[in-house]
């Protein structure tokens, strides 16, 4: 039920930023199109844990802006190496293990690492990551295990 | 003066956005094989969609118009890399797994469907 | 300001056309499928672009939508490349139940 709540406000605040247009009538058929959506995803049952509104703490913003600086370094190494891919290509397969506890966890690890650029997550296990890295220094970065700190210190709230 | 910087601002985040763009095209063009393609195509779903979306939120300043575009920016760096991550799954569930040049694989990729 | 952005656009058409070469070239169908996305994803970004150079901050809405589109779009098809078929089931995973 908490769940349902956090995700009506959350699509009312959605609603509220794309719309633009406010008058009595557009309120009632985008509160009823709130209603329909939340009354859908509990008949389809995709409602879970990620709804949970202590998920959104105000870790995020600063794991975010730590996620945003490894993207612009790792693409600055990519896009060297497609001016010279024959110095700087070293294609290979890492596994790395993964000691985050909840699947919400896991899964922001896999695409944190399939988000940066030179280093795509092939699967994912519950006890580790098989990654393919594209250069030698992406593949040394994702098994430094510094990612994996960082959701861990983004997931452990006091 | 402040309208100056912005507008320089601006035009570096769009320029090197474009940048990046074209250097991943030339990246999924050049790379030698998929996996490495998938990693081209990721330059230009993150920082070349990123920089140009950032110039264009500075022009744009507080609108309805900076809400729909940090929204397109949030679509597209959620989407990316779960397509990304199909992709990589399908071609390996399908074919080949990657080449490996680089270090021998710690145990066999395995391929479980 | 309309030139940096012209300029910019030129760049992503230039992109668009690599992937499109991409596109043709393939060798594998999952080439093609990276390449359509790189393409789609270049599409939102026109359009954005767009909107900034016309004034007319309505076509933004199409960009929004685009975005959502595309996504679906590849999926579905990389659905249909694997399994022939939409309607199929996908495999467990651990992030199920």
């Amino acid at each position: 039920m908490r769940y349902l709540v956090s995700l009506a406000l959350l699509l009312a605040l959605l609603w509220l930023g794309i719309s633009g247009v406010y008058k009595p009538l557009l309120f009632l058929l985008g509160g009823t199109s709130v209603l329909f959506v939340v009354w859908m995803s509990r008949r389809m049952d995709v409602v879970g844990v990620e709804h949970n509104p202590v998920l959104y703490s105000w870790r995020l913003p600063i794991y975010w802006g730590w996620l945003v600086w490894e993207i612009v370094k790792a693409n600055v190494a990519v896009a060297r190496a497609a001016l010279w891919p024959d110095r700087h290509l070293r294609p290979q397969v890492v596994r790395v293990p993964v000691r985050l506890a909840t699947p919400v966890a896991k899964v922001t690890y896999a695409n944190s690492i399939t988000l940066t650029p030179g280093t795509v997550t092939l699967l994912l296990e519950p006890d580790f990551i098989e990654a393919h890295a594209l250069l030698e220094s992406t593949a040394r970065d994702l098994e430094s295990g510094e990612m994996e700190r960082r959701i861990a210190w983004l997931e452990n709230r006091p | 003066m402040v309208e100056t910087v912005l507008f320089w601002l601006s035009a570096a985040c769009l320029l090197t956005g474009g940048a990046f763009g074209v250097l991943g095209g030339i990246g999924l063009i050049r790379f030698p094989d998929f996996y490495s393609r998938l990693h081209a195509a990721g330059i230009t779903d993150t920082l070349c969609a990123l920089l140009i979306i950032v110039g264009l939120l500075i022009q744009a300043g507080l609108a309805l118009i900076s809400i729909k575009l940090l929204l397109i920016l949030l679509f597209l760096l959620f989407t990316a890399p779960t397509a990304s991550h199909a992709l990589a799954r399908a071609a390996m569930v399908d074919r080949s797994p990657p080449e490996v040049t680089g270090d021998p694989v710690p145990g066999e990729p395995s391929s479980k469907s | 300001m309309n030139t940096v952005l012209v300029v910019t656009a030129l760049a992503i058409f230039a992109t668009m056309a690599l992937a499109l070469v991409r596109a043709l070239k393939g060798p594998t169908v999952y080439d093609r499928i990276v390449a359509v996305n790189v393409f789609g994803t270049k599409t939102v970004l026109i359009v954005a672009l767009i909107t900034a150079i016309s004034g007319n901050d309505d076509l933004i809405d199409v960009a929004l939508v685009y975005a959502l589109i595309n996504f679906i779009a590849v999926v579905a098809v990389l659905k249909l490349v694997r399994m022939r078929d939409l309607g199929a089931a996908g495999e467990g995973d651990i992030t199920d139940g």
